[in-house]
């Protein structure tokens, strides 16, 4: 059968001039034009936004959330990787 | 608005897990840290989420019928704005939320089509007329007054992507709370029939509100399984006599009476007593017959089926276009 939902867009923001463009949501659109038209009535209508980012749902590879313990456990043993590992003399007061 | 509560609440109570994906998911629970949608859930979670979001999906939907019945008619073109305003919001928490629903692995269609089919339910206050321009305010007032405190716990609710919805939601939904006080309270400032207009209004509409929270604690048939899994987080019970409590003084202010011969403070408990609820109206309007039951989804279905060819001619177009880009890059 064919297919008759329009496709998926994932939303992203940018909140104010400066600031990265953040995920907000998502919503069904024919094509990127008229997903911005749509993110644009649906998500800054009270002036969240002063950009937008519309990315087919499809088009994102993301991590499996199964490998969460051999991808990121291993960074939770590497403290020397944080500033506060290091504990300076009294005398240096600024580093 | 809306979610109405219809699942009855009781002890949370966790099964004790069979398997290790099951344990993680209960830990996560106990911790109070989110589920994501493609982290390992229950099947019985999944479901419970699906209905619970598409319900309230449908709720927001359904609930621009009777407003939009008076967008027309609005009595100033400021009154006008705001109601297309209100109106064009609850479309967007109708997306925010079927959005949040596609997450686990629902199609919008496949939720429409319960909807339109008479499978899925949607809020029974919205099987009430809307029938003189007070109705504008009891319901900004009082519904989408019940909705907040509906809809505040539901913005730590587990699962991720509903929480996040109903954040943004709860973030609208204020205003809508305001206009409609702000309505009740020029009628009830106004002339001897902009004052009984608005008194009616509380009149028909207070009863319907009362509902909405859903059946009684007492009546307790589930195994209060959303609780548990942390779906939802504060009982039927408890959340109505929050909402009483604040509206009282509310309605004090305006100066109209909430019909209700038994409602009184009592200085023991701290809150308001209320007279009996008829439950059985209640059960009556879910189960279909309410004064607007079969209009509120003829309406909605005749809108969906009037607009099929714009959605499909302009998916077709969208489709041909990108052919067409696709064989000039070739
Ligand atoms: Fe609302
Ligand atoms: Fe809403």
């Amino acid at each position: 059968m064919e297919r008759k939902e329009w496709p998926l867009w994932e939303v992203f923001i940018r909140s104010k001039q400066g600031l990265d463009h953040r995920h907000v949501g998502s919503l069904h659109a024919v094509d990127a034009k008229q997903a911005v038209q749509m993110a644009r009535d649906v998500y800054t209508r009270r002036m969240e936004g002063v950009s937008i980012w519309v990315v087919p749902s499809e088009a994102i590879t993301a991590s499996d959330p199964d490998d969460k313990a051999e991808m990121f456990d291993p960074m939770a043993d590497k403290v020397y990787r944080h500033p506060t590992f290091y504990k300076l003399p009294k005398e240096v007061e600024h580093m | 608005m809306y979610t109405q509560a219809m699942d009855l609440a009781g002890a949370p109570t966790l099964a004790p897990a069979s398997t290790p994906e099951e344990a993680a998911f209960n830990a996560r629970i106990a911790a109070d840290r989110k589920v994501e949608p493609r982290d390992w859930m229950p099947e019985a979670y999944r479901k419970t989420l699906v209905r619970q979001i598409s319900q309230h999906a449908h709720s927001e939907v359904v609930g621009m019928l009777p407003e939009g019945n008076w967008i027309t008619r609005a009595p100033s073109l400021k009154r006008k704005a705001i109601l297309m305003a209100k109106v064009q919001d609850e479309g967007g928490h109708g997306l925010y939320l079927y959005a949040a629903a596609e997450t686990l692995g629902v199609s919008r269609d496949q939720m429409l089509e319960a909807l339109h089919a008479g499978r899925a339910k949607y809020s029974s206050i919205f099987n009430y007329p809307t029938l003189t321009w007070a109705d504008m305010g009891a319901i900004g007032w009082l519904v989408d007054g019940a909705a907040i405190m509906n809809q505040i716990p539901l913005c730590r609710c587990s699962y991720g992507p509903y929480a996040r919805a109903m954040i943004r939601i709860c973030k609208e939904e204020s205003f809508h709370q305001r206009q409609g006080f702000d309505i009740m309270l020029a009628l009830s400032r106004g002339t001897t029939a902009q004052k009984a207009m608005a008194q009616d209004a509380l009149n028909r509409w207070w009863w319907p509100v009362v509902q909405m929270f859903g059946p009684p604690d007492k009546d307790s048939v589930h195994s209060g399984q959303s609780a548990a899994w942390g779906i939802k987080r504060i009982s039927n019970d408890d959340l109505r006599q929050k909402f009483i409590d604040a509206t009282v003084p509310q309605a004090e202010l305006l100066g109209l009476t909430i019909p209700d011969p038994q409602l009184k403070w009592n200085a023991e408990r701290g809150h308001y007593d209320i007279g009996p609820i008829d439950w059985d109206e209640f059960w009556r309007v879910v189960g279909g017959e309410g004064p607007c039951n079969r209009e509120r989804l003829a309406t909605r279905v005749e809108a969906h089926e009037a607009g099929a060819w714009v959605r499909e001619a302009a998916l077709a177009h969208a489709r041909k276009q990108g052919a067409r880009a696709r064989k000039r890059a070739a």
